[in-house]
């Protein structure tokens, strides 16, 4: 009974993480991709150079959630306080 | 009880490998197996682009040529005019090491390759991987500045202030820990998002998710690499 508790206790821990993971990064890539499409109207043939730099910047933002979801999992699947 | 839960997830396997045993160490086989499919294509590539070399390059001389002078970019983006012709060598190899692995990972269905326990994955999607890239880009600038400075290297963990201290000696540890997990996260992420819609809808909704994850893990190859060149390019400076 109680190891049920404390699994469900982790499992509500995980998502929480991913959601909360998830916050910081949506706001910041949400902000980068607005000045991205406002250099992209002030100045069109710079796209490319706007692009490439959004997208590498992106995947840095992401990598936040990413550290989020690699601790969720390690807590579901890889749990050291279970075994 | 929590293997009642890795059941239920049956599609999803996370943590469960096809054990090698060697003495009394045991080893992740299917990591094994796909490492040595990503060296094997590598050095097939290497030599199917050297042989028979001429002055104006065509067919697959253009096309390994062409993945050079990508490579060549990137490292001059981070390390400069003056230095990144010896780290050539080294930033190419991560890259090409995590790129062929993600899309061999993303592209081969290995889903149908049933092994007594675990599945034949990307290795990248294995934590251990990507810890012994990461460890290796450590190695690298730290060899990379005492080649350059000597002792003097060390003069870097007290640069602006010594109470900086600290956080210098943690930036040390923080940053292969952040480039290994970043780079697992973001495969095992990958997978197992096709995974668990492709469990729901098996047919055409997992496809533009994949074409994502095909995107992404090449992103991913950028971006070890150009870190690796910029911790270099630091402690060169």
């Amino acid at each position: 009974m109680i190891d049920h508790v404390i699994a469900g206790s982790y499992v509500i821990d995980a998502t929480l993480e991913i959601g909360f993971a998830g916050i910081g990064p949506g706001i910041g890539q949400g902000n980068a991709a607005g000045l991205a499409v406002e250099g992209i109207a002030r100045q069109p043939e710079a796209e490319g150079k706007i692009r490439g730099t959004l997208l590498l910047s992106f995947a840095f933002m992401e990598s936040l959630t990413i550290y989020g979801l690699v601790v969720a999992l390690s807590l579901l699947f890889a749990n050291p306080f279970v075994k | 009880m929590l293997d009642q839960t890795n059941l239920w997830l049956s599609e999803v396997e996370v943590g469960s490998h096809f054990y090698w045993y060697i003495g009394d160490n045991s080893i992740h086989g299917e990591t094994i197996i796909v490492t040595l499919m990503v060296f094997v294509g590598l050095i097939i590539l290497s030599l199917l682009g050297t042989r028979g070399l001429s002055k104006i390059p065509f067919g697959f001389q253009n096309f390994v040529e062409f993945i050079v002078e990508f490579i060549e970019g990137v490292a001059k983006a981070q390390l400069g005019e003056s230095f990144y012709r010896e780290w050539i060598s080294f930033v190419g190899t991560i890259f090409l090491f995590i790129f062929f692995s993600n899309w061999l990972g993303a592209l081969v269905p290995w889903k149908l390759l049933v092994l007594p326990e675990g599945e034949l994955a990307a290795p990248t999607n294995d934590i251990n991987t990507t810890t012994a890239l990461a460890l290796l880009t450590s190695l690298a600038y730290f060899f990379a500045g005492f080649k350059t400075k000597g002792l003097g290297y060390f003069r870097r963990y007290i640069s602006p202030t010594p109470i900086l201290l600290p956080i210098n000696i943690l930036e040390d540890f923080t940053k292969p820990l952040s480039l290994s997990f970043r780079l697992f996260g973001n495969v095992l992420a990958d997978e197992l998002t096709v995974n668990v819609i492709g469990s729901l809808v098996p047919l055409f909704i997992p496809v533009p998710i994949m074409i994502l994850g095909i995107f992404a893990s090449s992103i991913q190859a950028l971006i070890f690499s150009t870190l690796a060149a910029s911790y270099v390019a630091e402690s060169l400076e």
